[in-house]
């Protein structure tokens, strides 16, 4: 099994899918000669052509708008936005155009488009590339969302939201693009659902549920837990849209205490909806409020500060901290 | 004169065409526009564009069914307002004005050509073959489409300004690539087709018209946009969109535009035949720039007494396209009494099935709704669906009246 970069992992994601089906293209800024300013799509323009790796004129909205319609008649292009901060330009196409066709033609249409967007912080960098959005399409029915946390999983979540026949976005925890790990290129493994939660750590008394950039860090944080003798679990979430509340309500049955942990906002974040629904599904179980940690409500800040903005293993254990208070 | 132009990136332009799209860049006095016209306001035909000997090759029959399509799509158009007048549609956006500007490009299209309309391409729907009764769904509130867009390659309507129009130029990048990859496997080659994207002038200044024809331009996409100016967006006027003619905007993106009266129904025909032609030869987008006026309200829910006048109102009627054309097939004897009197008649019928379509359909579930939100399963949806079923169950034993008052 080849050990290989989260960003190195994605790339084969996509070589394959381009290898695989004669109709995946891929459009994006600077995604060609370049590879990509992560060069995740590195040698894919002169492996597959500008037909099929285009370099887009400098324009988001134009790049999903397009997108749709290449889908319309029948090609599987995945978009690539350069910057999560600079998907808004883009917000009109993928929220009131590609959510929306399946369902306003009654499922006559199909618009296979997969969009990319490396997002999240921590690698020190200037405004508008370092956010979070991914509640604003969470909040969007006709969207799935997946963020991988490790290169197994980037590959083969690469691979599924290029064959679903919904339009998915894949956010690419941008600072994990460096990270090394295992890949079996032959089979998913328990992979295989990309819209299931995986339990990646067991405990007995508090869960973590953490996703994208975070699992690593609430990994870390529930080792530290384990030397003060506390037993946490450890669920990454893998899918945003549609969650799969099942395996999150089960550890917390399991546990007792949740603490959802993502770099968003806390307001109107994701952890507002896991909590609300394991509060419906688990509420007889919870021993403790759930605590969430994430960003402020504030623009990203200066990457000077970014570390106290950031979710890191101290502001975890002081919401396990809080959880065991109770 | 061609000077002006990017004359490498119009190589395929004869000069004499070249020459009048420049003349046509021009306004020269104050109140004059120039355009492509093959008809003047009194229906004569004018033999001076390069564009004329288009219109000369249309058989009488093929003259007369432009004539019937307007008609047709006029009396439907007053029966849809008559329909939201008496309550049984939400709202309706009526056409009543621009008949020429969308018959006579529809039927330049073929049926390998694929239409991104807005919402007030009744014509185009016409032309295509779209049963015009489903038009009508939307307004119902039955549906938020109501045809199948694959069946006659006419998309359905889209109501975000201008959204529809990078849709359309993918899609012509998917017709670029549907001929490499035919060539590259040693398939013959599909039918060349292009694609036409409608819009209007108040769409003109959406962002997504300048991205769209980038991308366009760039890939030498075969598109061409149609943009009916009506004169009014809404309740603002083209000036505000635009300090220039709007189809002078082709000429910064690289590619030609030009003006057509758009209430010349075989002007209209001509250029759009001629800027499809291009498209699917592999030379690239046109814009057309259709000058035309809404003779009526942006929707039913309008009111035009507020900002224009009727003296404008009046001298656009002058200028009817329906009229206009009537007076030519007359003159030309290319058709009779009995002609028009078939057409008001057909037309009578096409009213009626409109509206016993109308009131006779029926609501979808929203159950069903919630169904096509995703194309595969979604355990969300899944599980709302349940409880949502569950609920309505639960009025099961209740009266008519209160399981309607439970959706």
């Amino acid at each position: 099994m080849p050990t290989m970069t989260l960003a190195k992992a994605i790339n084969a994601g996509l070589r394959d899918a381009l290898a695989a089906d004669e109709m995946v293209m891929l459009m994006g800024e600077d995604i060609g000669a370049l590879g990509g300013v992560y060069r995740v799509t590195e040698g894919l323009k002169a492996e597959f052509g500008e037909d099929r790796v285009v370099d887009s004129p400098l324009a988001e909205s134009g790049i999903v708008g397009t997108s749709i319609g290449l889908s319309l008649r029948g090609y599987r292009p995945v978009g690539e936005i350069q910057f999560d901060g600079f998907v808004f330009p883009a917000f009109n196409q993928i929220t009131t155009q590609l959510a929306k066709l399946h369902a306003r033609s009654r499922g006559q249409l199909t618009v296979p488009v997969t969009i990319r967007i490396p997002y999240g912080g921590g690698i020190g960098s200037v405004e508008h590339h370092s956010e979070s959005p991914e509640a604003l399409f969470a909040h969007t029915a006709g969207l799935r969302i997946l963020t991988p946390s490790n290169p197994h999983d980037a590959y083969w979540m690469t691979r599924h939201a290029i064959e679903c026949e919904d339009p998915v976005i894949v956010f690419e925890p941008k600072r994990r693009y460096w990270l090394k790990g295992e890949v079996d290129l032959e089979s998913p493994g328990t992979s295989a659902d990309p819209f299931r939660a995986h339990v990646v750590r067991e405990g007995a008394d508090a869960t973590i549920v953490a996703y994208g950039p975070l699992v690593p860090v609430a990994l870390a944080a529930a080792e530290a837990a384990a030397e003060d003798g506390r037993s946490v679990e450890v669920v990454d979430l893998r899918s945003l849209s549609p969650i799969d509340f099942d395996t999150v309500t089960a550890s917390v049955q399991k546990t007792g205490r949740l603490v959802v942990a993502h770099e968003a906002p806390t307001f109107g974040g994701l952890g507002g909806e896991i909590a609300a629904r394991v509060s419906e599904r688990a509420f007889l179980s919870l021993e403790a409020p759930v605590i969430r940690v994430g960003g402020f409500h504030m623009p990203y800040p200066v990457s000077k500060v970014e570390g106290q903005y950031l979710p890191d293993i101290d502001r975890i254990l002081e919401a396990l901290d809080r959880a065991f208070a109770y | 004169m061609a000077g002006d132009l990017p004359t490498t990136e119009f190589d395929d332009i004869p000069e004499e065409l070249l020459y009048e799209l420049e003349a046509l860049a021009h306004e020269r006095t104050e109140g004059h526009v120039n355009m492509v016209q093959l008809l003047d306001e009194e229906g004569r035909f004018l033999n001076r564009s390069h564009f004329a000997e288009r219109a000369s090759a249309l058989s009488v029959d093929e003259l007369r069914a432009l004539y019937r399509d307007m008609a047709m799509i006029r009396r439907f158009d007053a029966e849809a307002t008559a329909l939201q007048r008496q309550g049984q549609l939400s709202l309706w956006v009526p056409v009543r004005g621009q008949e020429a500007a969308q018959i006579g490009s529809g039927r330049a299209t073929l049926p390998q050509d694929y239409i991104f309309p807005t919402y007030r391409e009744h014509g185009v729907a016409l032309t295509r073959g779209v049963e015009l009764g489903e038009l009508l769904r939307q307004f119902r509130g039955v549906s938020n489409g109501g045809w199948d867009p694959r069946q006659n390659n006419f998309h359905l309507y889209t109501l975000v300004l201008a959204a529809q129009v990078p849709h359309a130029v993918g899609y012509a990048m998917g017709l670029q690539r549907d001929a490499s990859r035919a060539a590259a496997a040693g398939r013959a080659a599909p039918d060349p087709a292009a694609v036409v994207a409608y819009f209007g002038d108040g769409a003109s200044s959406e962002g997504d018209i300048h991205e769209s024809m980038v991308f366009a331009a760039s890939f030498k996409a075969p598109v061409v946009f149609f943009c009916q100016n009506n004169q009014w967006a809404i309740s603002v006027p083209t000036q505000v969109q635009s300090r220039i003619p709007l189809h002078n905007r082709a000429k910064g993106y690289g590619f030609p535009g030009l003006r057509v009266d758009g209430n010349d129904v075989l002007a209209v025909h001509a250029v759009t035949e001629w800027a499809l032609e291009r498209a699917r030869s592999g030379k690239g987008p046109v814009l057309i720039e259709a000058y035309t006026y809404r003779q009526g309200a942006h929707t039913t829910a309008d009111d035009p007494t507020k900002y224009r006048l009727t003296a404008e109102e009046e001298s656009w009627l002058a200028k009817d396209p329906i009229t206009r054309f009537e007076k030519f097939l007359r003159a030309e004897g290319h058709a009779d009494e009995a002609f028009f009197a078939e057409v008001a008649a057909e037309g009578e019928a096409l009213a009626a099935k409109s509206r016993r379509d109308v009131l006779a359909f029926e609501a979808p579930s929203l159950a069903a709704e919630m169904q096509n939100v995703y194309a595969e399963r979604h355990p969300l949806v899944d599980e709302e669906l349940a409880w949502h079923l569950e609920y309505q169950a639960g009025f099961a034993d209740a009266d008519t009246d209160s399981v309607e008052g439970g959706h």
